[in-house]
């Protein structure tokens, strides 16, 4: 088990230097560089920017050295001081602003992922085992709409029903009175009064998704010889159904963290727009759109890298539950 | 007490006309198709077929394990009580996932399946699976079953049995596998063990163990064994008694020596002479049976092997359902053609026997 | 049947003579029924048939297909055409029997009354039940020009009257009829899926089948690239570089660049699918024996191992389309996809961005229900392909 771990923390090296790689090109990748841009909205409002200015900065970002120099400093930044540059259009450290969004995307990703979960598991269940009864097709049905239905538009759909039948109109985790409030209690219970919503807006593609891969798992192991053994021992039906077939199905389960995680964090960036939530989604558009490019490839790079951790605990859970990856025993085909 | 009355009374599982129908939409599967056994204590009856024959689905209706679609749709399974005294159970009549069923298996009657490696759960231990029943149905703690797997795991020679207990069977050979199978099925100490073609995944040498086990097992438990296979050698090792079946049908049945030395029916002779033997001729191409089995939807009127039988006769075999005939003691074949089946000429006086319904629908 | 395992050949299996009966030694009396006079692509197609929900899927589809190629045609007007005294005009119910004097077959829809708030300048609507606009099939409009060669006026249906608007499915805030928007967007959507999976069929096709034939180093180098893809959150990814997509760029250009982006991502799992079989099939009897026959790589991978898995890529080809829509429409819809004048679902959900324009104008959500339909059709056939193709998995 040891070795696995190790094993598994130091394949995720490169993964992480190629994220960061990634988000450093996406920081490069537009025409002209950020400079320009920056005192072009200078000049239109109304500042005059000298050349001296200009070169102050150049130098200060190092603009003027080889690509491969310039990405170690972004990173060595990173790693050392935990100084991801400088917001142009904020005009403010990109930490400062990134943190509390993050926090809050991360806390809204892992409740959607526990609230999946926790659907997913009975109703992928019952459909597998009741196949073709009527609450199968429901679910079935259900799940395929869930599935087509981008994110964005259940978020659209309930902002214009709850506008259009309850005259409120939504946006926001945070109540005004706490807008400004520092975090305590009251604020913690505000947020998470706010969060439900977005949640199974969030989390609807996501658990549909579930449910489908729990059930065509559990319709794979349900035919397996194994299972017939089990209940040729004399186990009561729901025993043999839990301990056996659903324990093995499982496995894959566990391993969707490892997919779920991105489209969970891509699903509520497109979500958190529409309900203008205050998480990295609306702020990581704005500073595309506005090639704010540290702000946005600092972004990148966080996400990047929250998915990775979240895809090696996956794999640990699962070497954890799995004894044949424990012990590294492959599958003869 | 007559030799014949003292075998009656010997009989822990007696089959009576069991039929299991697979219903799929358009057509219906006569898998087992009114089949009639019976497994002796410290006995083994051997059931041997071809693929297809409906010998695994009949040996799974015997406790109801049958998939859907299948389902035990008539006959009887009668298990004895031990020590002869007592009303029979009627195994086919209980429900499939009821309580009665389920304190028979895995306690009276046993099961060994085919492939060890994929009968066995893969993320459980040894140990677990075989304590399994143990706890369930003699209410062990998790210690006290797992001391008893280690002696199982002994009991059928498993060498590091205190090792192997704690493993994962993907980690094991397939032979220990097939121990740890029979180590599970031995656990509660059952009456009848079922075996379904136990040794057919195994290579040869392992299949030798093997079979080597069941008898020692059988011989010091006293236990009946009612083993299927298609495997004419493995019938030769281990048997007592045969039981020949084509298509959902017992064609031929009787003990061992006499079904090898003096089988009556066609297609058992058929299935004997396809048996290689070293010191044969070279130059000769070892006999096949013609043809292919017919589609099971759709079962040849009359005679089910008439389509394949080198001897059938146009007329008869194709009209009539052939009546079970007895030509001697303990013997049974389905054959219009059997000479020694004329009726009341069998020394034993049985007549012919019919088993219900005798007809089948032209379909 | 899973009680009866050892009957037949599996279907997998492609029908092989040496493949056939089993070896003597093992079964002596063997030789399993060979159903071998059926071809394959007939046993697919027939279970296909079966399934109910792939064949509506499939004609839906079909219907979209049509949509998409003949857009001009069958659009009641022009995306660019606008009427100023039309904005947000909600949709006309579209009447099929005038029973005001006696019982008139023919379609019609009702005028509007028109009250325009002379602060907001905001437009009401009302019907008027006095005013009937006759609707035809195959009446004179907008001109257009037929896949920008055949110059023609004649649409699908419309206003009897040329001088007369027919909003159907209601309009946008420059009184631009939606229902015409939303039939060019299937174009352009549907195009794009299209296109960015035929491109993500070849990287997948190639890299999977390298990485599944070759094995070993290869196959890890591409295995990690394949992995590292997956575990980027995809949205910010795609969002971060169609940022880089200039913005001066032309239509055209942009659309090629966005269908390039999401084919370079999107690639992935059809190359873990096609890689999966290959290293399946790699191990199969009957690839040996075209090795040992002397066959070429090339003519083992033609030959023998593609023909036995076309199905399973026709199936992931139709899954893979919808990821393409969907991502497509989330880009455009934040503004970082393809942009006006094109009109694609996703541009056209733009304009349902805040919630005082859906509120006043909940139609403009209708292009989201089509992204649904789309999606949840090409789901149906892809998995009924892969039922059809598969029974068993």
């Amino acid at each position: 088990m040891r070795y696995y771990v190790i094993r598994r923390l130091l394949y995720m090296v490169p993964t992480l230097f190629a994220i960061s790689l990634v988000a450093f090109l996406v920081i490069q990748l537009p025409p002209g560089d950020y400079l320009t841009a920056y005192i072009a909205e200078l000049s239109a409002q109304g500042h005059g920017v000298d050349n001296a200015q200009i070169r102050a900065l150049e130098e200060r970002y190092g603009l003027n050295d080889p690509f491969l120099v310039q990405y170690w400093n972004w990173v060595s930044g990173i790693v050392l001081d935990g100084d991801f540059g400088q917001s142009f259009q904020y005009n403010r450290e990109v930490s400062d602003l990134m943190w509390d969004r993050i926090g809050l995307t991360l806390a809204l990703a892992l409740v959607t992922l526990l609230l999946s979960w926790a659907i997913a598991f009975p109703v992928g269940v019952y459909s597998a085992v009741r196949q073709y009864s009527l609450g199968d097709y429901a679910v079935t049905f259900v799940g395929f709409v869930g599935l087509a239905t981008p994110n964005f538009m259940l978020a659209l759909i309930f902002a214009w029903v709850s506008y259009r039948y309850f005259g409120e109109s939504v946006g926001g985790f945070v109540s005004r009175e706490y807008a400004d409030a520092a975090w305590n209690m009251g604020k913690v219970l505000d947020v998470m009064s706010n969060l439900w919503i977005p949640v199974l807006i969030i989390g609807t593609a996501g658990t549909a998704a579930l449910i489908r891969v729990l059930r065509a798992n559990l319709l794979d192991e349900l035919r397996k010889p194994y299972v017939t053994t089990a209940r040729a021992k004399g186990l009561p039906e729901w025993r043999v159904i839990l301990k056996y077939p659903v324990r093995m199905s499982l496995s894959p389960f566990i391993s969707t963290i490892g997919w779920i995680l991105p489209t969970l964090v891509g699903g509520e960036v497109m979500v958190s727009i529409v309900l203008s939530l205050e998480t990295t989604g609306p702020l990581l558009v704005e500073s595309l759109r506005n090639q704010d490019m540290y702000l946005a490839g600092s972004f990148i790079l966080i996400l990047g890298v929250l998915t990775v951790v979240g895809t090696l605990l996956s794999d640990l859970l699962l070497a954890w539950w799995d004894p044949r990856i424990r012990h590294h025993h492959v599958e003869r085909a | 007490m007559t030799a014949e009355t003292r075998e009656r009374q010997d009989v822990v599982l007696d089959v009576q006309g069991l039929r299991t129908y697979f219903t799929t939409d358009d057509t219906v599967v006569r898998a087992v198709d009114g089949v009639d056994l019976a497994v002796r204590r410290g006995s083994t009856l051997c059931v041997v077929g071809e693929s297809g024959c409906g010998k695994s689905a009949m040996a799974r209706s015997v406790l109801q394990l049958v998939e859907r679609p299948g389902r035990v749709v008539d006959g009887r399974v009668l298990l004895h009580p031990a020590g002869g005294g007592g009303e029979p159970v009627d195994l086919a009549a209980l429900h499939p996932t009821g309580k009665e069923i389920r304190s028979v298996r895995g306690r009276e009657v046993a099961m060994v399946f085919q492939e060890p490696m994929a009968s066995l759960s893969l993320v459980h231990t040894v140990g677990d699976q075989i304590g399994e029943p143990l706890r369930l149905h003699h209410g062990l703690s998790r210690k006290e079953a797992r001391t008893r797997a280690v002696e199982l795991l002994e009991r059928v020679r498993v060498p590091g049995a205190e090792r192997v207990v704690d493993s994962y069977p993907f980690q094991l050979s397939g032979g220990m596998c097939q121990r740890v199978m029979i180590a599970m099925a031995l656990a509660c100490g059952p009456r009848v063990l079922i075996a379904d073609e136990p040794t057919t995944a195994l290579d040869v040498t392992t299949q030798a163990q093997i079979l080597d086990l069941f008898a020692g097992l059988r011989r010091d438990t006293g236990m009946g064994l009612l083993f299927i296979t298609h495997d004419m050698g493995v019938v030769a090792e281990i048997a007592d008694e045969v039981a020949v079946m084509y298509l959902g049908t017992v064609v031929e049945q009787g003990p061992v020596d006499e079904i090898f030395h003096d089988p009556r029916h066609p297609y058992t002779r058929a299935l004997l002479e396809a048996v290689p033997r070293i010191g044969a001729s070279r130059a000769r191409r070892l006999p096949t049976i013609r043809g292919t089995i017919p589609d099971p939807g759709n079962q040849p009127t009359g005679c089910v092997f008439r389509t394949r039988c080198p001897e059938a006769v146009e007329g008869l075999c194709d009209t009539t359902v052939p009546p079970v005939t007895a030509p001697g003691p303990g013997r049974r074949v389905r054959c219009l053609l059997d000479e020694g089946s004329a009726p009341g000429g069998a020394p034993d006086g049985g007549d012919a026997v019919p088993t219900g319904k005798e007809t089948v629908d032209a379909d | 049947m899973a009680t009866l395992p050892d009957r037949s050949p599996s279907p997998e299996t492609p029908r092989h003579p040496a493949g056939g009966p089993a070896s003597p030694e093992e079964e002596p009396w063997a030789g399993g029924p060979l159903p071998g006079d059926v071809p394959q692509r007939v046993l697919i197609w027939r279970r296909f048939r079966r399934s109910k929900l792939a064949v509506t899927g499939a004609l839906v589809l079909c219907a979209l297909l049509l949509v998409s190629v003949f857009s001009e045609f069958i659009a009641p007007s022009t995306p660019e055409a606008y009427n100023a005294e039309r904005t947000y005009a909600p949709p006309q119910r579209l009447h099929f029997v005038d029973t005001d004097d006696g019982f008139d077959l023919g379609m019609y829809v009702y005028d509007y009354q028109v009250e325009r708030d002379p602060e907001t300048l905001a437009n009401t609507y009302t019907v008027d039940e006095s005013e009937k606009i006759p609707v035809g099939l195959f009446v004179r409009g907008e001109p257009y020009e037929m896949w920008n060669l055949v110059p023609s006026d004649v649409h699908l249906i419309g206003a009897a009257d040329p001088g007369q608007d027919v909003y159907l499915l209601g309009a946008d805030r420059n009184g631009r009829d939606m229902a015409s928007r939303i039939v060019y967007g299937t174009r352009v959507s549907m195009s794009i899926g299209l296109a960015g999976v035929a491109l993500s069929f070849v990287l997948g096709l190639v890299l999977g089948g390298l990485s599944g034939y070759l094995g070993g180093r290869v196959d890890n180098g591409i295995q990690r690239v394949i992995e590292f893809l997956m575990s980027i959150p995809t949205i910010p990814l795609w969002m971060g570089l169609s940022a880089a997509v200039p913005r001066d760029w032309g239509s055209v250009q942009t659309y090629v660049a966005i269908t390039v982006l999401l084919s370079l991502i999107g690639w992935t799992d059809l190359a873990r699918v096609v890689r999966g079989r290959f290293l399946s099939l790699r191990q199969e009897d009957f690839v040996t024996a075209a090795r040992l026959d002397g066959c070429g790589t090339g003519r083992i991978i033609g030959r023998h191992m593609l023909p036995s898995f076309t199905s399973h890529i026709i199936a992931s080809l139709t899954l893979a389309v919808p990821f393409m829509i969907l991502a497509e429409t989330s880009l455009s819809f934040l503004g970082l996809g393809l942009q006006p004048p094109v009109v694609s679902w996703g541009v056209l959900l733009q304009e349902a961005q805040n919630i005082h324009s859906i509120a006043g104008a909940p139609w403009l959500l209708l292009p989201g229900a089509a992204v649904t339909v789309a999606v949840l059709v090409l789901n149906f056939v892809g998995d009924g392909v892969r039922d059809a193709a598969d029974p068993y998995r």
